[in-house]
């Protein structure tokens, strides 16, 4: 078994223990973290494959935003996350029945799959000795540009959304109005008055 | 030597815990989403092991694409979340009636 193998096994069995512990841990806070652990290790398999920049952008935008992302409304919310888990025992008997059944689905799937014929002919761009960033750029900015921009799109209107439902506009809070700030009269704002000496106002 | 059906595999069992994932925690959204995290992440594996192994870049330009759907999904998931918790106080997906549908 060569290091490469070997790399192989242990990143398969840390993304599987991972995924694994995200979804039985009690606390989310520990979900959270095997789920970078999951991202950090499959980021590792996409290396092997040779895919280096979608396993970059792997980490930097699952582990640097959205498990932060996760992070931060697990740990902002104060949710009795006990009760929650309560029930996790009830459920238990009907997970495991359909996560066997679907298992037994791909099972069956992965003992009779095949490429199709003449698939060969289907394949569009062959990963040459180009960098695999700059490949990548290459047919992302050349056939899939409309793609591309559609899913710059999309990420805007996500933004969008997510500020506009979580905007809440308070009242009972002293603000800024820079109208008024702009609109005011330094002549108006003072007077100056001559106050003469040994009296008071 | 490690092949394309290795990957297959792994892909497969991370697709596998992800919808346990959804049965398991049917009260809490939080995990629900981290679980949907998991099924996208099965299906890039998935993507990039088939790219690698016939030789053609487009499984990678995809998965980009789904990457991009994944985090804009989050983000919006959790906003929904943040916006039901003030409102209601707590997660439970369970009493998720307000609009009597």
């Amino acid at each position: 078994m060569g290091v490469a193998d070997f790399a192989f096994y242990a990143f398969a069995l840390c993304t599987l223990i991972g995924g694994l512990f995200t979804v039985v841990s009690k606390n989310p806070v520990h979900s959270v973290l095997w789920l970078i652990l999951a991202f950090m290790s499959s980021a590792g398999l996409f290396v092997l494959l040779g895919a280096e920049f979608v396993a970059m952008l792997l980490i930097i935008v699952y582990v640097g935003a959205v498990a932060v992302l996760f992070l931060f409304v697990v740990m902002m919310l104060d949710v009795e996350f006990a009760e929650l888990r309560a029930e996790m025992s009830r459920y238990l008997p009907l997970g495991a029945l359909i996560g066997l059944v679907i298992v037994a689905q791909l099972g069956v799937a992965f003992g009779a799959w095949g490429y199709s014929e003449g698939f060969e002919g289907r394949l569009q761009h062959e990963i040459s000795n180009v960098e695999n960033t700059a490949a990548l750029g290459q047919i992302l900015y050349d056939d899939y540009i409309l793609v591309f921009q559609l899913s710059g799109l999309i990420l805007l209107v996500a933004m969008i959304g997510a500020i506009v439902l979580t905007l809440r506009h308070r009242t009972d809070i002293k603000r800024q109005n820079v109208l008024a700030q702009m609109y005011r009269d330094p002549a108006k704002a003072m007077e100056l008055k001559d106050v003469k000496p040994g009296q008071g106002l | 030597m490690v092949g394309l059906e290795h990957y297959l595999t792994v892909a497969a069992c991370l697709f596998v815990i992800g919808i346990f994932g959804l049965f398991l925690n049917r009260k809490n959204i939080i995990i629900l989403l981290m679980s949907i995290e998991l099924i996208l992440l099965s299906v890039n594996i998935n993507f990039v092991a088939f790219s690698a192994f016939l030789n053609d870049l487009v499984g990678q330009v995809f998965t980009l694409f789904v990457l991009t759907v994944a985090a804009a999904e989050a983000a919006i998931g959790l906003a929904i979340l943040v916006c039901f918790f003030r409102n209601r106080g707590t997660i439970d997906v369970e009493d998720v009636n307000m609009m009597k549908g």
